[in-house]
């Protein structure tokens, strides 16, 4: 296969990925979080257990009008959907589903460090739509956004550097390579302040005091409508999608499995990143939300020093064995 | 660099011209304009949150430059640090006291002159002392990557250790002496408030107290 068909190839799938996984999770959240609440959730739209129900749903977001408020700042109000979607198209560009480079969008070199900044630069997507919105709520939920990222970006950065030193290298592909069974108990603890911080920088609940509906009405995005505020439920979902991915990958062993690892990495992966984002949906329906002050009190007295031990504790093992 | 290393740069000087820029050299000079057009942008706008979005496009056409020189993980720890946390850091700060929509009459201030005089004397004096240093040195930038995170890593951790080290004991101090002055400050305000007591002062106490505060945590 020649140079040009083969990256076209890629970024297709890659883009298909994109725009097919998110809208699994969302139609997985209606029916878990129905039955898991005794409802039958969506039965109607295309028959079969309202599995269409999300495609109505765009349908019904490009039929309504797109409002612009008057005092808003025009530009920035409309670019700011963007510029939370679009960062997640790029992460999932560099998350290896498959051994080898065959089932990777791009090898990157620094593959961690890119994941993490890209998904840092989408959470200015909700400052800008928060600021540039004129509205008070939006204000207030946008402030809380970026405290919550000033809070949460410490613990994740310094659990993947863990991942990192145990595996030698910051490339997603090369952690994926040096992945043995026992780096599953070994960095479980960074696992879990990953997973927690990447809940909290994507504002899903119990950390979505951002967006808390019933008190500052849905925050940032108050005064979306139509196309504009589906762009950023659906960067919401590809959010989930991706935490989920690189929770696989750099934790969880991603195509490594108890067996068919060469020809069904790539179920692996996406079998672990399933559980996973089920677990993110579970997370909603059972907890409450946190207060933005117990919100801050877990990060900087729970989670960073969790993430310090576990770099501590790495590197004493990393030490030992070498 | 090591000496083998200047002479294949060298030979490599020998053979390249600036009549016959390849691609990734004209990429090279537009992203340069564009960093250069939203950082003038970003020091002229009279909107504030303007300034500081159009910041974000300068650092991030910096982290651009930095990939097409083949420094990866350089370009995605600019990301990370600038664009990620600092400009956030300032929007933060811009939404605490005051975001207005539209210009501020205020944005502006009678040192344009001397700050501009200033900028220009730093950028020329940036641009002889690179332009000096690495008239002669070319990056091959189809054969291994010269800026990859192994190289960037040996470099940093070997010739440039000591530097390294002495920037870090810095920034610790700057963080101890940040948290030492929030301290300070929240003292002498409580103090002031069992003297003079007073909700707006209490507002304005816990206002001074949170700032630095956050400076420190970062």
């Amino acid at each position: 296969m020649n140079g040009v068909a083969d990256v076209a190839l890629r970024l297709l799938a890659v883009f298909v990925a994109f725009l097919v996984l998110p809208l699994l999770v969302g139609q997985t959240e209606h029916k878990v979080m129905a039955h898991m609440q005794g409802r039958l959730g969506p039965m109607y739209a295309g028959g079969f257990h309202g599995w269409a129900q999300l495609v109505a749903d765009g349908v019904k977001f490009a039929q309504k009008e797109d409002v612009v408020p008057a005092g808003a700042d025009r530009r920035v109000f409309q670019l700011a959907p963007a510029v939370a979607l679009l960062p997640y198209l790029l992460v999932l560009l560099a998350v290896p589903i498959g051994p080898g480079s065959g089932l990777v969008g791009q090898v990157l070199d620094a593959g961690i460090f890119f994941v993490l900044a890209v998904m840092g630069v989408g959470v200015l997507g909700s400052l800008m739509a928060g600021w540039a919105s004129a509205n008070k709520f939006s204000l207030l939920g946008g402030l809380r956004t970026a405290a919550q990222l000033l809070a949460y970006e410490l613990p994740m950065l310094l659990a993947a550097a863990s991942v990192a030193m145990a595996a030698g290298t910051v490339s997603l592909v090369g952690i994926l390579d040096a992945f043995h069974w026992w780096w599953v108990p070994w960095q479980i603890v960074g696992a879990f302040v990953f997973f927690v911080a990447g809940l909290a920088e994507l504002q899903r609940p119990p950390f979505d005091m951002p967006v808390a509906d019933s008190e500052i009405i849905f925050g940032a995005y108050t005064e979306y409508t139509g196309l504009r505020f589906a762009l950023f439920l659906l960067a919401e979902y590809a959010g989930i999608v991706v935490l989920s991915g690189l929770t696989t990958v750099l934790f969880l062993g991603g195509w490594h499995g108890p067996w068919g690892a060469d020809g069904l990495g790539w179920l692996w992966t996406l079998l672990k990143t399933a559980v996973l984002a089920f677990v993110v949906i579970w997370l909603r329906v059972s907890y409450p939300r946190l207060r933005e002050d117990q919100l801050q009190k877990l990060s900087w007295t729970l989670l960073v020093p969790l993430s310090l031990a576990q770099i501590a504790l790495t590197g004493i093992v990393k030490v030992v064995i070498s | 660099m090591t000496p083998s290393h200047a002479a294949v740069s060298a030979a490599a000087a020998a053979e390249h011209g600036f009549l016959s820029p390849t691609g990734v050299e004209i990429t090279f000079l537009l992203i340069g304009l564009v960093t250069f057009g939203a950082a003038l942008v970003s020091v002229t706008t009279r909107q504030l949150v303007h300034a500081a979005l159009w910041l974000v496009v300068a650092l991030g056409g910096l982290a651009v430059e930095y990939l097409l020189l083949t420094a990866e993980f350089i370009a995605w720890m600019q990301v990370l640090i600038y664009v990620g946390s600092v400009v956030v850091l300032l929007l933060f700060g811009l939404m605490l006291t005051k975001a207005p929509i539209g210009r501020s009459p205020d944005a502006d201030s009678g040192n344009r002159w001397a700050a501009l005089l200033v900028a220009v004397a730093a950028a020329a004096a940036l641009v002889w002392v690179v332009v000096d240093a690495f008239r002669t040195t070319w990056i091959d930038l189809d054969g291994p990557a010269a800026g990859s995170t192994r190289v960037t890593g040996a470099g940093l951790f070997q010739n440039w250790v000591l530097p390294f080290e002495a920037l870090s004991v810095l920034l610790l101090a700057a963080l101890v002496g940040a948290i030492v002055l929030s301290r300070r400050a929240k003292a002498a305000d409580a103090a002031q408030q069992a003297r003079a007591g007073g909700a707006a002062q209490q507002a304005r106490a816990a206002r001074d107290g949170q700032r630095p505060a956050e400076e420190g945590k970062h």
